[in-house]
């Protein structure tokens, strides 16, 4: 296999972790929810997902399950934040974590063992192609299905009454509210698709990437998820490159230490976060981009007044 | 009802006659302490434009909240053509056809025209039938707007053209518009009259909530007139003089205000500017350029002039958010102030008043004895005693200027925001005043403020001079300046002119003024 077409799966299997448990977050964030739970959330869906994926022998089961565990973790968040209306930012911490603690105590009987993987998909002749075909023709499902939400997304929020709503409610809630749309449902709907979208990256790591489980495997992605959010300006088609691009400086620094490139891995560890402040500064000049796309209401709290 | 007044000559057709659309009969609503509205009864007749007149804190916006749905009164119902209704919510409102163009607009910011319209409606057209229908209704009724503009980048006429538009594509038969035109130029403000003069001919009825009184003179049928939370009288707006519909608002006539003679030899200078120059901050502000000024003890000395000639900056500069290049460019009560900053300048006996009360001279989320704090700090050695705060102390301050001001809240000690804006402007004021400043320097000081709330700031202001303060009063109020003031200079383009007797200077001349520098510029 040539290198170049090594280094693409790489980039491409590195980034989809990323690009679902951002895209999660962007939904809700798009509704004015800040949750720094990313972490937790992945981490549980990992370890979750990876034990009934290896209890069961079903790697779909585990995937599921790994779903239903990020939301449930954004569902305790989202009952905190919205219900309790407790500080957004330090909850989303203290779920971030819960989930690292919580997913290592259960995580004990399944380390060190290896559980089923999912295929890849094999179409006849067009995975057979010459570097297309093992790019983009015999991914595993997983992979299409992140591409898939990325349109999904970008098309609920966009060209849907629903998404229009939830932007709404994150552009200003009280406006929301008085025109009668309930702002804590729609706001609790969205963290619950972050959470279960966060809950599927973390399992792509411990199902689908690597088929065991680590503690802490997750290794601070849910915090570039977050970056990338900003990164993309929240805008998911946009969240897509930055994805790609984040998952190839990871992927990249790995190489320049394989070949000896005297850059320190610190730095290039520290490169997506660099990026998304460069990148911010330079977004922050247009005003007009900025203004329409951030969620004015993004971390705010909402207490219905009557 | 008293009417015994003449008919005025401008006769519009006269109240339409029918059954009403909306009737309120006995609307009392509690909020803890404050009862905002008390048995009110209100009628509204089709094709009416009804107006609602009220000074601040009259109860005009809960009344609307209640008719909207925002609010549930604590007692007494609402008829909608004749039948008992419950309304719920805003939208079991615009089911019933009733609309609202709030004072405030509720639009969201980062959403184009139609999506804020398809957001509030019940039907759910296609975003393409909408903008068709949008644009049909726009250009129909003479209120222009392009379905994809975003809603952040519209003018504050355009925003409201958007409410309005929204509301009529619910096709509502009552249309409820919170003071209207407060935030309109002149030339929006009559667009708007000729938009409700043709809903009203079709038939939909308007409650227009205002105390502007030329206003609802020229175009309402009928107003209901609100006084401490009560009706206090009904009347043909036409036929009366906003000379009476203003002494049924403030419940008495209007105070003349008391202005004792100044007793000019003995005054001392307590404000003294010489030469103050400062080049412009940023690129869209003005240069000061070599001002002078001098307010004796006792005098009101106004300044006029239109916006953006520099009072923003000659008010930043005197108060100190800006320093001088020169300490004695500035001196207060004797005191080189020029290099001093707000809170020294505070010491030696200044006080200020910015122009904007919400944000700069008050904290919106911060309790009123909060913002007492914040200017009182270091001039209250009870408030702050060895760096400690004693809100007890700042409570006691902020009671005895509410009370002393008429500062109408509904709890105690509730948050700036939580005011109108009549109300919070005398709070802002009192707080100054209530410390007996030897020079007050304040800037518009009656600024969206309704009559009775003005003329209360002003006779403070008068009585403030009058015990041997001197203030210096910013204004674009031409009227307020020539009421109060016992000199006037203006300002233009950042120049100052030479302070005239205001009983000796026309109107025509500060006119000339005004636009003076700017012709001289042409000159060069």
């Amino acid at each position: 296999m040539p290198v170049a077409e090594a280094i693409i799966l790489t980039i491409i299997t590195a980034s989809i972790p990323l690009l679902l448990a951002a895209l999660g977050e962007l939904v809700a964030e798009r509704s004015g929810v800040l949750n720094l739970g990313v972490e937790g959330m992945m981490i549980m869906g990992a370890v979750s997902g990876f034990a009934v994926s290896y209890s069961t022998g079903s790697p779909l089961l585990g995937l599921v399950a790994a779903m239903a565990a990020g939301a449930a973790m954004a569902a305790l968040f989202g009952f905190l934040t919205l219900v309790l209306v407790a500080n957004q930012v330090a909850t989303g911490l203290a779920l971030t974590l819960l989930g690292l603690g919580l997913s290592g105590l259960i995580g004990v009987p399944f380390a060190g063992v290896s559980g089923p993987r999912v295929a890849n998909v094999h179409i006849p002749v067009l995975s057979d192609l010459p570097f297309f075909g093992p790019i983009l023709f015999s991914q595993d499902p997983v992979v299409y299905l992140a591409i898939a939400l990325v349109f999904g997304v970008s098309w609920f929020l966009f060209r849907t009454r629903a998404g229009l709503v939830l932007r709404a409610v994150g552009d200003n809630h009280a406006s929301a509210h008085a025109l009668g749309y309930s702002v804590i449902r729609v706001r609790f709907l969205a963290v619950l698709f972050g959470g279960a979208c966060a809950g599927l990256g973390g399992a792509y790591l411990s199902i689908v990437y690597t088929a065991q489980w680590l503690e802490n495997m997750t290794a601070g992605r849910g915090w570039i998820a977050l970056a990338l959010v900003v990164f993309a300006t929240w805008l998911p088609m946009r969240l897509a490159i930055g994805g790609l691009l984040f998952g190839a400086v990871g992927i990249l620094q790995l190489h320049a230490q394989a070949f000896g490139i005297g850059i320190p891995s610190q730095f290039l560890l520290s490169l997506p976060y660099l990026t998304t402040i460069v990148v911010l500064v330079i977004i922050s000049r247009n005003q007009a981009l900025m203004r329409s796309n951030t969620p004015a209401c993004l971390g705010r709290s909402f207490v219905p007044d009557r | 009802m008293d009417t015994t007044v003449a008919p005025s000559v401008n006769q519009m057709s006269g109240r339409p006659t029918g059954e009403p659309t909306l009737e309120a009969i006995g609307i009392t609503k509690d909020f803890a302490t404050l009862r905002a509205n008390d048995d009110i009864n209100l009628s509204i007749r089709p094709g009416e434009i009804h107006a609602l007149l009220g000074e601040n804190g009259a109860g005009k916006s809960t009344l609307v909240k209640i008719l909207y749905g925002a609010l549930q009164p604590t007692s007494g119902e609402i008829r909608w053509k004749g039948k008992l209704v419950v309304i719920s919510n805003p939208a079991a409102a615009r089911r019933l056809g009733i609309g609202m163009v709030f004072q405030h607009f509720s639009l969201f910011e980062a959403l184009t025209v139609a999506e804020n319209i398809a957001l509030a409606l019940t039907a759910r057209p296609s975003m393409s039938e909408l903008k068709a229908k949008i644009r049909t209704v726009s250009a129909e009724y003479g209120l222009p707007l392009n379905p994809d503009s975003v809603v952040a980048d519209l003018s504050v006429g355009e925003r409201q053209r958007v409410e309005i538009v929204r509301c009529l594509l619910q096709e509502p038969k009552l249309i409820i518009m919170d003071e209207p035109t407060s935030v309109l130029t002149p030339q929006e403000a009559t667009d708007l009259f000729v938009t409700l003069k043709r809903l009203s001919s079709e038939g939909v009825s308007i409650l227009y909530i205002s105390h502007r009184l030329e206003e609802v003179r020229a175009i309402c049928h009928h107003a209901t007139i609100l006084r401490h939370g009560k009706v206090v009288g009904e009347c043909d707006p036409q036929r009366e003089t906003a000379a009476r519909l203003a002494t049924l608002m403030v419940g008495a006539e209007l105070r003349e205000l008391a202005t004792p003679p100044l007793i000019e030899e003995t005054a001392w200078v307590r404000l003294a500017v010489r030469d103050l120059s400062l080049p412009k901050p940023t690129p869209f502000a003005v240069d000061l350029d070599k001002v002078s000024l001098t307010v004796r003890a006792g005098e009101i000395v106004g300044i006029a002039g239109i916006a953006g000639n520099g009072q923003d900056e000659l008010f930043a500069a005197l108060s100190g958010e800006r320093l001088a290049r020169d300490s004695k460019a500035i001196v207060f009560n004797g005191v080189a102030s020029g290099l001093l900053d707000i809170t020294a300048r505070r010491k030696f006996g200044a006080a200020f008043v910015p122009e904007e009360r919400l944000g700069h001279g008050a904290v919106p989320r911060l309790s009123l004895s909060g913002n007492i704090l914040l200017t009182r700090h270091s001039t209250n050695d009870r408030i702050v005693r060895g760096g400690v705060v004693f809100s007890s102390e700042a409570r006691e301050v902020s009671d005895r200027v509410s009370e002393e001001f008429d500062v109408r809240k509904g709890s105690p000690d509730p948050e700036a925001t939580a005011l109108s804006g009549g109300n919070l402007q005398k709070f802002v004021v009192g707080r100054e005043i209530d410390r007996h400043p030897g020079v007050l320097v304040i800037c518009q000081p009656t600024w969206g403020v309704d009559a009775g709330a003005a003329t209360t700031i002003r006779q403070a202001l008068v009585d403030l001079a009058r015990s041997g303060s001197a203030v210096l009063m910013i204004s674009q109020d031409l009227d307020e300046i020539l009421e109060i003031s016992d000199r006037v200079a203006v300002i233009s383009k950042g120049q100052l002119s030479e302070p005239r007797d205001a009983s000796k200077i026309t109107r025509e001349e500060i006119g000339l003024l005004m636009g003076g520098a700017g012709e001289a510029a042409h000159a060069h």
